[in-house]
């Protein structure tokens, strides 16, 4: 069968299974760009190969900031009208970036590796002393990066159980109503905006007093830039990490030889996160249009102005033009030059953080609980389903 | 004399994110998995402090020509 340049694919190509990629998306790197069509929106050009990614995310000329308020491909009815930093494109990305980004680099993050150890060991001390199973998910998975982010921004960590659930709905993709999710983002805002009014009475030096002083001082951000970014920083600061907290141990005890080596030779657990980060494919879908502002060539194919275009990283960090045995957990990679945290400019801000988180939170693991495994069968691990990044619902271990 | 800025990118720990290279493609572009200067010597740009601010390894390093006074990052 020849597959033509106009055939349009469903998107997502279907519904998850845990943390498998769908193989169409093998046929579509094979291809190179290719068709699809959402839920919304019209049709789109999806990128899967790996070159064709990192062109797209690096290359200014795909704009996010032409996606606001448009109908612009999309899994969900809602037209996305808030200018967060996500759906920004220099220089007012920059603008924003550079507000928070020395709190975030390699080396700030390094400070808070004593404090993050603590924050893991109080949390598996809890863990033990309840006993053996345990959810690994809500012993450590949620709780480390919901501690971490509060304690940076200067969010109370008692109102997690409120942004948490504000948090799992506003990123549904299925399963709840327009309005319930409406809601739920109408809760954040009312939330960040309580926490930022509270500062302006009492000033703090956490990241968020931080950027009410850059508002109110330096006018640097808006009122409701401010709002969305406090909002995204939360969210992005703990979602993310927490699944692939649970999504990383989880592959590991499925895989226990993987499991074995880690706690043989702990200084590969390193080389272990990168591997998880490139080998798990963490979105759901590929998702975050970008419009293309000219007619540009990607991969020998043409987009042309105004066209829309969707990656998926995940699928790019299986392409065997670049990974060898890409589909393979393998620790002992030369290089790994996976794209698991984005590429250009809205490359992860928090990636030093995750990986720290990671590299901790599993490196401690294999220290203390050596003999860790599945305490149910792994096709029995139940999975979140309809939400824009996927993770377990409950992690069971033993030990 | 005018002021000139000298721009350097570190490789030991650049990571290619493309941070730098994404905002301002007339300041630096990526040779590999590695950012480079376009011009290694500049007249005075705020953008590329803010490049060098916004870097996650805080890899690049902004200074005076002359005087070599570091402008970008902050230490």
């Amino acid at each position: 069968m020849t597959v033509t340049g106009d055939h349009v694919r469903s998107y997502p190509f279907g519904t998850n299974h845990g943390l498998d990629l769908d193989p169409t998306y093998a046929q579509a790197r094979a291809e190179g760009l290719v068709r699809i069509e959402m839920a919304y929106g019209g049709p789109a050009w999806l990128a899967t190969r790996y070159e064709d990614v990192k062109t797209v995310l690096a290359d200014l000329r795909f704009s996010r900031a032409e996606t606001l308020g448009k109908d612009v491909p999309r899994i969900l009815p809602a037209i996305v009208d808030d200018p967060s930093i996500l759906s920004m494109d220099p220089p007012n990305h920059t603008r924003l970036r550079r507000l928070v980004a020395t709190a975030f680099t390699a080396r700030r993050t390094e400070q808070l590796r004593p404090r993050i150890q603590q924050i893991i060991d109080e949390l598996l001390d809890d863990m033990i002393a309840k006993g053996s199973p345990a959810d690994l998910a809500e012993s450590l998975a949620w709780p480390l990066p919901i501690v971490v982010i509060c304690e940076l921004l200067g969010v109370p960590v008692e109102d997690r159980d409120k942004f948490r659930e504000w948090t799992d709905v506003s990123l549904a993709t299925d399963g709840v109503d327009m309005a319930t999710i409406d809601a739920a983002r109408d809760g954040l805002q009312g939330y960040l905006a309580e926490l930022v009014a509270k500062r302006r009475v009492e000033p703090t030096d956490d990241l968020l007093g931080q950027l009410v002083v850059a508002r109110d001082e330096g006018d640097r951000l808006s009122e409701q830039e401010l709002i969305l970014f406090g909002i995204t920083l939360l969210v992005a600061g703990h979602e993310t990490t927490a699944n692939q907290t649970g999504n990383f141990v989880y592959l590991l005890l499925r895989q226990p030889q993987l499991w074995q080596k880690l706690v043989d030779d702990p200084d590969l657990v390193p080389a272990a996160i990168e591997e998880l980060s490139r080998f798990t494919p963490l979105g759901a879908a590929g998702g975050f249009a970008r419009i293309a502002k000219e007619d540009i060539e990607v991969g020998g194919q043409l987009v042309r102005k105004g066209e829309a275009v969707i990656v998926q990283m995940g699928a790019a960090n299986r392409d065997d033009a670049v990974f060898e045995r890409p589909d393979e957990i393998d620790f002992a990679r030369e290089t790994n030059p996976h794209i698991a945290f984005g590429h250009g400019v809205h490359h992860c801000l928090g990636a030093p953080l995750a990986r720290m988180e990671l590299q901790l939170a599993v490196g401690t693991l294999v220290r203390r609980l050596p003999g860790l495994r599945l305490a149910v069968p792994a096709d029995d691990v139940a999975w979140r389903a309809d939400r824009l990044v996927r993770g377990v619902r409950a992690l069971p271990v033993a030990w | 004399m005018t002021e000139r800025w000298r721009i350097s990118v570190d490789h030991e720990v650049c990571i290619g994110s493309a941070v730098c290279a994404g905002s301002l493609p007339n300041r630096f572009k990526l040779v590999g998995d590695k950012s480079v200067p376009i011009e290694p010597e500049i007249e005075p740009d705020d953008d590329v402090l803010g490049a060098a601010e916004s870097c996650p390894m805080e890899a690049i390093l902004v200074v005076n020509a002359e005087t070599r006074a570091v402008l970008a990052p902050e230490l």
